[in-house]
């Protein structure tokens, strides 16, 4: 810790109490940062872990060691080969990335509406939207999947992307939350410039709007890539149709004891998650916050 | 406004919200009428046949069910709690850090994004005696280890620790309350004489209250569906073949981990007793439904805030 240059006058006046105060500030700043430190090895350990075994040999990976004599980079190619990985990950991907678009194309509107138009209902459907929100997925899981099973798309990941179409009830929220914030002079604004509502929402609002939209875009991408339950109800026995989360929880099963190839797929699932993290951490945090109560 | 006005502005909005209409119809209302309509009923998605109260008088005599229920009590008396204390705590102690603070909360909110799926299996690893981290480092300091996942009594707790582990976004919602009490009020706090326990305690936590209850219910209600956490360290603690085949019973060890949820989604998915699955669905709705009704109160000034 360095000194602070404090005005002379007011560290004169401190002079007699300085000494006290001044240690136990450094006192409290190594306890604090000790603590932290401590608390990021817990946080992190667990990943480091797991790199470590996933580079194990499938001998060490049954053994109590904890750093990898031999670093076996091949198990990253072995497990391709032991599981239908690639697929895996292009139906996340295509989960994902459909999810995500066709969240956005429905919900910006209806977010928009509930934040900015007045008509009867206004509140009620709000609210509407966030008891859906609220609520469990599984108390509805009956007739909807009946739904499904009559339109012959159980078994495909499809019944998961397309009620996208239809919004997403925690993205409306997010959104909405978002838009009631942006000043009603900047729609007023472009009402003078000639825009209609829709203009308005497309040229003003959604520019505006962009670190909300990044937000519940990150989050629904996310929230498809890690989905185990959606999977797990309708992409079926067939494992051409699995996702990443779905493989991943039953990889262990086929390969019982190699913790170094469960450990390795682990690996490549947090991968991707985390690296887009590093570049969209301040979307990330501002979207967690909205989440937050007001 | 001209006549008609009002009515093209309603016409709008319909506009507008009608993808959102059309999903709350279609995978919400009908579904949960559809759903009281089942629960009277036997269905296998082949046979349709009415069967009065059977279903509900099955779920008072079906012990699963009513350990699942007591497994899902357990973690919302414990995990909720737990998390909201510890989720504190880590973000008081961020805004108490001088340096550094941006690498401290990257780290501390890092393992929330991990894929459930996988830190999951992760835990199941790090804990499995014999080969894991943690039983290894705890013998090492002469400290013995349970069998974790593989014991009725401790794989509760240790999906407790998963969850603290993944404690991060609530961090960052109490970190944004924690730095959006008014600086004054420490100050006057001080002035008065109050030390540091004394301010947190008549100054933060009345403040943030309104945070810390928002935190506490949506974290009841989304213990209420805990699921994914629960079957997958089942399903890797025990070893069992997977997936749709359902070979698997959910719960091991001994339904130790058999959730309300995963109860639901077994009887519905795998047995296909969608009839009973349904009064479950029901009572889970019942439940939800009292802390959701909770959380609305909280928007009660919802619609004025710009009209």
């Amino acid at each position: 810790m360095t000194l602070t240059l404090a005005p002379a006058s007011r560290a004169r006046k401190a002079a007699g109490r300085t000494r006290v105060p001044r240690r136990r500030a450094t006192l409290n700043w190594i306890a604090t940062h000790a603590l932290a430190v401590a608390l990021s090895i817990m946080f992190l350990g667990p990943m480091v872990f797991i790199a470590l075994t996933a580079v194990m040999t499938d001998h060490q990976a049954l053994t109590s060691q904890l750093w990898p004599q031999d670093w076996e980079w091949g198990n990253f190619a072995e497990i391709f080969q032991k599981a239908p990985l690639l697929t895996w990950i292009l139906n996340t991907l295509m989960y994902a990335v459909l999810g995500t678009v066709f969240m956005l194309i429905s919900s910006v509107p209806v977010a928009y509406a509930l934040a900015r138009f007045r008509f009867p209902g206004r509140k009620l459907a709000t609210l509407l939207v966030i008891t859906t929100m609220m609520l469990p997925p599984q108390v509805v899981a009956v007739p909807v999947y009946i739904l499904w099973a009559r339109f012959h798309l159980t078994g495909t990941l499809w019944p998961l992307i397309l009620p996208m179409l239809l919004g997403d009830a925690f993205s409306i929220f997010l959104l909405r939350q978002f838009l009631v914030t942006i000043p009603k002079e900047y729609s007023d604004a472009a009402r003078v410039d000639g825009y209609g509502e829709f203009g308005t929402l497309v040229r003003v609002i959604i520019p505006m709007a962009r670190p909300a939209i990044a937000a519940v875009a990150l989050f629904q991408f996310f929230y498809c890539w890690n989905d185990y339950y959606g999977p797990l109800l309708y992409a079926g026995t067939d494992s051409s149709h699995w996702t990443l989360s779905l493989g991943l929880a039953s990889f262990r099963a086929v390969h019982r004891v190699q913790w170094n190839l469960t450990m390795a797929a682990t690996l490549l699932a947090m991968a991707p998650v985390i690296i887009v993290f590093f570049f969209a951490q301040k979307a990330f945090i501002e979207g967690v916050k909205l989440t937050g109560v007001k | 406004m001209p006549v008609g006005g009002r009515h093209r502005n309603t016409l709008r909005a319909l506009l507008y919200l009608s993808p959102w209409l059309i999903g709350f119809s279609v995978f919400f209302a009908y579904p949960l009428i559809a759903t009281v309509y089942f629960s009277f009923q036997r269905y296998d998605l082949f046979t349709l046949e009415p069967v009065g109260l059977l279903n509900y008088r099955y779920f008072l005599q079906d012990e699963a069910a009513w350990a699942s229920i007591r497994n899902t009590l357990w973690l919302v008396v414990v995990m909720v709690p737990a998390r909201v204390l510890f989720g504190l705590g880590v973000a008081q102690l961020v805004t108490k850090l001088k340096s550094g603070v941006g690498v401290f909360r990257t780290i501390f909110y890092l393992p929330s994004l991990v894929p459930l799926v996988a830190g999951t299996l992760g835990f199941v690893f790090l804990l499995n005696p014999g080969t894991g981290p943690v039983p290894t480092l705890l013998s090492a300091i002469g400290i013995p280890s349970p069998d974790w996942f593989g014991d009725p009594a401790w794989s509760k707790p240790g999906l407790t620790l998963l969850a603290l582990w993944s404690v991060g976004d609530l961090m960052v919602i109490f970190l944004a309350a924690l730095l959006d009490v008014p600086k004054q009020l420490y100050e006057a706090a001080a002035l008065d004489g109050a030390g540091p326990w004394q301010q947190f305690f008549r100054v933060t936590l009345p403040v943030i209250r309104p945070v810390l209850m928002f935190a506490a219910v949506t974290g009841v209600i989304q213990t209420l569906q805990y699921f994914t956490q629960a079957m997958v360290a089942a399903r890797v603690a025990s070893g069992s073949t997977d997936s749709a085949g359902s070979v698997f019973t959910p719960g091991y060890p001994a339904q130790s981990t058999l959730t309300f949820p995963e109860w639901l989604f077994h009887q519905g998915f795998r047995d296909f007793a969608m009839g009973y699955a349904c009064v479950l669905a029901l009572i889970l709705f019942a439940v939800s439904m009292v802390f959701t009704l909770f959380l609305l109160r909280q928007f009660r000034g919802l619609g004025e805030e710009d009209a």
